[in-house]
């Protein structure tokens, strides 16, 4: 059964190279995160000011900083942080979005109106500013950023998961269930979220590429991630300073790391979604 | 002119079922700043060891002893006045640092749209003509890049190519260099009172100011739009009434551009409205990366040192803004196509 799934994945990748180069990507960057910081040639951490601002050399791939730590050993180990904030966001956004979502589109009524004023209101914050409020407001912590992403993503799984639903909800097979005694709860969680679930898993990884910017943004101002952490948004602001004497390397690299995981997230996204449905192909 | 009236009927209508929204942002920004950590009052205090009357005096001042739903009511009656309080870092009314920062903001986002539109929409035309092309797979390439590198990289990057290496640009701090001097203030877009005090030279600096700011916003939005463009155009162009344009001889451009194009602007049009409120929003990061003096940087800085007031401001500021943006959108829709009705 495993092998036919796998064989059947392999197919569809033959056929969608570039989907399946991100796939790849994305493995490696879950490689990378997971075995990064055992693999770095130096300490992220620990600095050598006799090194510092290097350009990149033999010794130094991505040149070093104004403490003379090396940059490319703090952007291997920045993996794991940005990769473990970016997931759980959308994961906890994912399950509280389909599970609120789904109720609301299949009970309809008072509930879903209210819930759907909510969302309205959500979304005509300005969600950067909604977020860097929220970890102002619960404190300046790594827990708070991922919250706060989670937050700000919810609205996008709610509608999803609703419209999702709603166009479901009267269909056979769920009056069939219900014909059969399955109770309301469980003909939604049963029967209609695992429905919905493969057109959310495309939206998910479409979304962890936005998480991982948004993330970054957020400790590029200064809010959740302190120093001397690695991290890609914070590496990127540390640079800012040197930006205009010239030491480029210092937010290349960390925004090459950013950009290539994006685009990463954003291309599998895109492929899965080809592969469920040709038509959305834009 | 009967379309123009319903066009006004259905923004009208918008607005009215648009109002709970705003409504319910001003509540929410409230109690989210009422949950904020640090006490102002103690921040504003004379300094480290103010006594504990001084701080409650203050406390008082500021109407913080008072219980929350009070607080609240205290709050929206002043917003209906149009009273949105007073900024403890500046030291003067809200509505007007806003004020006299929404323009340098607003100034830069709409600079941004327009770079982004004039290079989008013809890249997506392009795109759309030949599907396929090496044109086609261009774009394709630069709108999928252009997402994924954040604002903060490109603008910083664009920094280092155009002030440092070619030293093309400005010192990028800020809206005017300071041996300018600064023209008076009508409108509060520096380019235009530029030109309306004859200052040429003026005008050129604040240009070199602006240009890579809106182009590092510009960047992050090209691709949006230019794919709305391409995907829209390819189904106008694959139309009966392009295919009669053609049979019937019209030329190539003229069919593109005034039917094609007139029948595909409209999700263009959605799109942009939609972007334009997200870069207000966003502007943060390019405010920050530039010192650009516009009212993102201003909340930022007051989120930052505890600072209520002008965060609930800015939101409710954004939030309408959001309002107002929709209404255009609307209207636009309108005149871009007289059928569509309610």
């Amino acid at each position: 059964m495993a092998g036919a799934t796998l064989r059947h994945t392999a197919w569809i990748l033959r056929g969608n190279p570039l989907t399946a180069i991100a796939a790849a990507g994305v493995v490696l960057l879950v490689l990378v995160a997971i075995f990064g910081p055992s693999i770095v040639p130096y300490d992220p951490i620990a600095s050598n000011v006799s090194q510092a601002l290097m350009a990149p050399s033999a010794a130094h791939w991505a040149g070093t900083d104004q403490l003379g730590r090396d940059t490319f050993s703090r952007l291997i180990v920045a993996t794991r942080l940005d990769l473990v904030i970016a997931v759980s966001a959308v994961g906890i956004s994912f399950v509280l979005g389909a599970v609120i979502g789904a109720f609301c589109g299949y009970a309809g009524g008072r509930l879903d109106r209210s819930v759907g004023r909510f969302v309205d209101v959500m979304m005509a914050f300005p969600l950067f500013v909604l977020a860097m409020a929220m970890v102002a407001a619960l404190g300046n912590r790594v827990e708070n950023i991922v919250i706060a992403t989670a937050i700000i993503n919810l609205p996008f799984y709610i509608r999803f998961a609703r419209a999702e639903v709603n166009v479901r909800r009267n269909v056979g097979w769920v009056e069939a269930a219900r014909a059969s005694g399955e109770s309301h709860v469980s003909v939604v969680l049963r029967f209609l979220l695992p429905n919905v679930l493969p057109a959310m898993a495309v939206q998910m990884s479409l979304n962890l590429g936005w998480a991982i910017l948004n993330a970054a943004g957020l400790s590029f101002i200064g809010l959740g991630v302190k120093p001397p952490t690695p991290e890609w948004g914070i590496m990127v602001a540390e640079g800012a300073r040197f930006i205009s004497t010239g030491r480029w390397w210092l937010v290349a690299f960390p925004g090459l790391a950013l950009m290539l995981a994006v685009l990463c997230f954003n291309l599998l996204g895109d492929g899965m979604r080809d592969i469920l449905d040709p038509r959305m192909r834009t | 002119m009967k379309g123009f009236g319903v066009t006004v009927l259905r923004a009208a209508r918008r607005f009215m079922s648009s109002l709970p929204a705003l409504f319910g942002v001003l509540v929410f920004t409230f109690l989210l700043m009422r949950v904020l950590p640090g006490d102002p009052a103690v921040f504003f205090a004379s300094g480290p060891n103010a006594g504990k009357e001084e701080i409650e005096v203050i406390r008082k001042q500021m109407g913080l002893d008072k219980p929350v739903p009070e607080q609240l009511l205290l709050y929206l009656y002043d917003v209906g006045r149009g009273n949105l309080g007073r900024s403890l870092m500046t030291g003067q009314a809200v509505t007007k640092d806003l004020r006299e920062r929404l323009p340098a903001s607003l100034e830069l986002t709409l600079t941004a749209l327009l770079i982004a539109l004039v290079s989008a929409v013809p890249l997506g035309v392009l795109a759309a003509l030949k599907p396929g092309s090496f044109v086609d797979h261009g774009v394709r390439l630069f709108c999928a890049l252009g997402v994924c590198v954040p604002t903060f990289v490109s603008g910083l990057l664009l920094i280092y190519v155009f002030y440092y290496l070619l030293g093309l640009a400005p010192d990028p701090t800020g809206r005017i260099d300071v041996f300018t001097s600064l023209p008076p203030s009508r409108t509060g877009f520096l380019m235009i009172d530029f030109l309306l005090a004859g200052d040429l030279d003026g005008w050129w600096a604040a240009f070199r100011q602006l240009i890579l700011p809106a182009a590092t916003m510009a960047l992050f939005v090209i691709a949006p739009l230019a794919r709305i463009t391409r995907a829209s155009m390819l189904v106008s162009l694959g139309s009966d009434f392009v295919r009669t344009a053609r049979s019937v001889g019209l030329s190539g451009w003229h069919i593109v551009v005034t039917y094609a194009l007139r029948n595909a602007i409209l999700p263009v049009i959605t799109i942009a409205g939609i972007v334009f409120s997200t870069m207000l929003g966003a502007n943060v990061l390019v405010e920050k990366v530039y010192s650009w003096p516009g009212v993102a940087s201003y909340a930022l800085d007051a989120l930052l040192s505890s600072d209520y007031a002008p965060v609930q401001g800015f939101v409710l500021l954004m939030a309408s803004v959001f309002v107002v943006v929709n209404l255009l959108v609307d209207v636009l829709y309108g005149i871009a196509d007289p059928r569509v009705s309610i």
